[in-house]
C-alpha cells in the first residue's frame, strides 16, 4: 500500500513534467493575448524530431534542443498567420496542430517500435535520504528539477519584470500598449515563439525520458491537457503547476488503483482532468470579477497595427 | 503599416473574384507543397498525383468511398458554418459525433434481432438528440455561466472518447466477441441501404447530406432566424440594439452543430462500420472544421469543400498502397490546406498598394 503510493506521487512529478513545460509555455503565449490550440501539434512533432536526433546522437541534450527547435518552427508557422495575415487565432491553431500531427506521423514511422535508453534520475545529496519524501520528491530526473524552475522563472518574468509587465499589458489591451509606444506584433511574436519552445521540450521529454519506446500516438492529448491547465490553473504559474502534479497523480493513481484489484474503470480517471478544468472554467467565468483579474482580456482578438 | 512603399489597406468591400479565387489558390498551393514534399521522400510525384485526385474518380466503387467520406464531413461542415458565422465556435464536432453514434447504437445492440423498419428513423432522431444534447452542454456552460465554448467542447470532446472506451470494454462489449472492445454487428435493419451497384458502400447518408445542404442553403440564404445569428456573430452591440438575442445565437448554433454532428455519427456506425468500435471517425470532426472554412462557410461551397476533402481522403488510402505514401499523408494535407486558406483569405479582406511616396505625406498632412 505504502509502495503504491510512494511509487504514484514519486511518478506524479514525471507524467506531469510534460504537461507542465507546455502548459507554462502556452500560459506566457496566453497572457500576450494570443490563444494558441496547436500545443498537440507542436509536442507531437517535437516528440519525433527528439526521438529520432536522440536516436542518431545519443544525446539526450541534443535531442531536446531539436524538440525545441522544432516546437519553434511549427510556433513560427502560426505566428505569420496570426501575426501576419491577422488569421483567426482558433482556426490558425487548428491548422498548424493538425499540420503537426501529421508531420510526426510522417517522421515518425520509421522508427516504430524503437526504444531509447530513458534518462538517469538524480538522488539530490543528503535530501533524497529523508524516509519516503526523499524518494517522493528528491529522486527525479534532472527535466523535473528544471520544470519546478521554469515554473518560478516565468512567475518572476511575468510579475516581477518591466518586460513581464509589458506583455501583460499587451494581452489586456494591445491598442492601448502601442499608443503607449509597446510593440504588441514583436512582443507577441516572442511570446508564441517561447510557447513552441516550451512544447517542443515537452514533446522531447515525453518521447525520449517518459516513455521512451516511439508509438504513433505519442502525445495522446497531452497537448491538449496543457492547454486545459493553463484555464484550471487560472493563468498563474503556481497554480497552472499544481494543477500539472494533480493531474499527473490522478492519471497514474488510475494505474495504482488497478494493480491494488480496485475496481474504479481506468477512463474515469482519464477523464478527471478534463471534468475539473470544465468546473473551474465555469467557476472562474461566472465570477466577472475574477475573469478580469486573471484571464487576459485581449485573449483570442486579432490586433491590427495602426497604420 | 507600409513597408518598402508597400501599404496595407482593409477593403471596405470584399471583393466577390477574391472569394472564389482563395479556395483555389489555397488548393494549388497546398498540392504543389505536397508533390515538392513527397518527391523529397523519395515518391514518384506523377504517381502520387494520379493516386490522390484521379484514381479515386476511376471506379464506382471509388467513387461510391467518396461519396460516404465527403457526408459525414459536409453534414458536419453545415452545421459549424452556421456556429461560425456568428463567432461560435463548436471545435468539438468530434465528440458529438461519437455520443451521438453511441446513443444511436443503443438501438441496434439492445434490439439486434429485431427487423422493424423503425429501427432507422429511431437510431437518425436518437443520434441527432445525443449530439446536441453533449453540444448543449457546452451551449448552457457558455450561455450561463460565459464559459468559453471553445475549451469546453475540446474537454467533452476528449471526455466521449473515454466515455466510448469505458463502454466498449463493458456495458457495451460483444460478450461472445473474444473481448475485443467492439459491440456486437448490427442487424440489417439497423443498417443505411446502400446504392450503386454491386459492393459499392454509397448509402442513404449521402441522400440526408444533400438534403441538408439544401436545407442549410435555403436558411442562409432566405431565413430571417439566420441573418440574426450572423448580426449576432459579427456585431453584438448592433444585434442587442435591434433585439436580436446573443444567448440564443449560442444556443442556436451548438445545438445545431451537435445534431449535425450527432448525425454524422450515425452515418459511420449504420454505414460503413456497422457496430460501435473505439475509432469511429478518422477526425471528421476536425476535418470538418477545415471544409467549413475552405468552403467560405457557405453551403454550397461547403459542398464543393467537402468533396474535395474526401477526395483527400480517399487518394490518401489509394496512394498508402500504389506510391508508399505514409498513412498520415492525408493529414498533412489538410493541415496545409488551412494554413493556405487562413494566409491567403487575408486578401480578401486586406488588399496590398504601392502607395507613391508624396501621396503618403499628404495623406498624413
Amino acid at each position: 500500500m505504502m509502495d503504491a503510493l510512494i511509487f504514484v506521487l514519486a511518478g506524479a512529478f514525471a507524467t506531469a513534467t510534460p504537461l507542465l513545460l507546455a502548459a507554462l509555455g502556452e500560459l506566457v503565449v496566453e497572457k500576450s493575448g494570443v490563444l494558441n490550440l496547436s500545443v498537440e501539434g507542436m509536442m507531437a512533432l517535437s516528440a519525433a524530431i527528439a526521438f529520432m536526433v536522440t536516436l542518431q546522437t545519443g544525446s539526450h541534450l541534443v535531442g531536446f534542443v531539436a524538440g525545441g527547435l522544432s516546437g519553434a518552427l511549427l510556433a513560427t508557422v502560426f505566428a505569420v498567420l496570426v501575426l501576419g495575415f491577422m488569421a483567426n487565432q482558433v482556426a490558425a491553431g487548428l491548422a498548424v496542430g493538425i499540420l503537426g500531427l501529421g508531420l510526426s506521423g510522417l517522421l515518425g514511422r520509421s522508427f516504430e517500435g524503437m526504444t531509447l535508453p530513458g534518462l538517469g534520475k538524480i538522488a539530490l545529496p543528503g535530501l533524497s535520504d529523508i524516509p519516503v519524501l526523499g524518494r517522493i520528491l528528491f529522486t527525479q530526473d534532472v527535466v523535473v528539477y528544471a520544470a519546478i524552475a521554469a515554473t518560478a522563472l516565468v512567475a518572476w518574468f511575468l510579475y516581477r519584470t518591466k518586460a513581464g509587465l509589458t506583455l501583460r499589458v499587451i494581452g489586456e489591451n494591445p491598442n492601448t500598449a502601442h499608443a503607449l509606444g509597446m510593440r504588441p506584433v514583436g512582443v507577441r511574436f516572442l511570446a508564441i515563439l517561447f510557447g513552441g519552445v516550451m512544447a517542443g521540450f515537452a514533446g522531447a521529454y515525453a518521447s525520449t525520458v517518459l516513455t521512451p519506446l516511439w508509438s504513433q500516438d505519442m502525445i495522446a492529448g497531452r497537448g491538449w491537457i496543457a492547454v486545459a491547465l493553463v484555464v484550471f490553473g487560472t493563468w498563474r504559474p503556481g497554480r497552472v503547476a499544481v494543477g500539472a502534479y494533480l493531474f499527473g497523480a490522478v492519471s497514474l493513481l488510475g494505474l495504482a488503483l488497478q494493480a491494488m484489484g480496485i475496481g474504479i474503470p481506468a477512463q474515469i480517471m482519464t477523464c478527471l482532468p478534463y471534468v475539473l478544468t470544465i468546473v473551474v472554467l465555469v467557476a472562474i467565468s461566472a465570477d466577472k470579477v475574477r475573469v478580469r483579474l486573471n484571464a487576459p482580456a485581449a485573449l483570442g482578438e486579432s490586433y491590427r497595427p495602426a497604420s | 503599416m507600409s513597408f518598402l512603399g508597400f501599404t496595407v489597406l482593409s477593403r471596405t468591400e470584399t471583393s466577390p473574384l477574391a472569394l472564389l479565387a482563395v479556395p483555389l489558390v489555397t488548393v494549388v498551393l497546398s498540392i504543389i507543397t505536397m508533390v515538392v514534399m513527397f518527391s523529397a521522400l523519395g515518391a514518384d510525384p506523377g504517381v502520387v498525383l494520379y493516386s490522390f485526385f484521379i484514381e479515386p474518380l476511376s471506379s464506382s466503387y471509388n467513387l461510391g468511398e467518396v461519396l460516404i467520406k465527403a457526408s459525414p464531413l459536409i453534414l458536419i461542415a453545415q452545421g459549424l458554418a452556421i456556429g461560425f458565422r456568428a463567432r461560435v465556435w463548436n471545435i468539438g464536432a468530434e465528440g458529438q459525433l461519437i455520443i451521438g453514434a453511441i446513443c444511436a447504437s443503443l438501438l441496434p445492440i439492445f434490439w439486434s434481432d429485431s427487423e422493424s423498419a423503425w429501427m432507422l428513423p429511431g437510431m437518425i432522431v436518437v443520434g441527432a438528440l445525443a449530439g446536441m444534447a453533449w453540444a448543449g452542454i457546452a451551449a448552457y456552460l457558455k450561455a450561463s455561466f460565459n464559459a468559453s465554448e471553445i475549451i469546453v467542447t475540446l474537454m467533452l470532446t476528449e471526455i466521449a472518447k473515454q466515455v466510448l472506451y469505458y463502454l466498449l470494454t463493458g456495458p457495451l462489449r460483444d460478450p461472445s466477441g473474444y473481448n475485443f472492445p467492439q459491440s456486437v454487428m448490427f442487424p440489417d435493419a439497423g443498417l443505411y441501404p446502400t446504392f450503386g451497384g454491386d459492393g459499392v458502400r454509397a448509402n442513404l447518408s449521402v441522400i440526408i447530406t444533400l438534403v441538408v445542404t439544401i436545407g442549410c442553403w435555403i436558411f442562409v440564404t432566405r431565413s430571417f432566424a439566420a441573418f440574426r445569428l450572423m448580426v449576432g456573430g459579427v456585431a453584438s452591440d448592433a444585434a442587442r440594439y435591434a433585439g436580436f438575442s446573443q444567448r440564443r445565437a449560442i444556443w442556436m448554433s451548438l445545438l445545431i452543430g451537435g445534431a449535425a454532428a450527432g448525425l454524422a455519427g450515425v452515418g459511420e456506425i449504420a454505414g460503413p462500420i456497422g457496430k460501435l468500435q473505439p475509432i469511429l471517425s478518422p477526425g471528421y470532426g476536425y476535418a470538418a472544421i477545415i471544409v467549413a472554412f475552405l468552403g467560405g462557410l457557405h453551403p454550397v461551397g461547403i459542398f464543393f469543400a467537402g468533396l474535395f476533402m474526401a477526395l483527400v481522403y480517399v487518394g490518401g488510402d489509394i496512394a498508402l498502397v500504389s506510391a508508399g505514401i505514409p498513412a498520415s499523408a492525408p493529414v498533412v494535407f489538410q493541415g496545409l490546406l488551412l494554413v493556405f486558406y487562413l494566409a491567403s483569405y487575408f486578401f480578401v479582406r486586406h488588399e496590398v498598394r504601392r502607395v507613391p511616396q508624396d501621396t503618403r505625406l499628404r495623406g498624413a498632412a
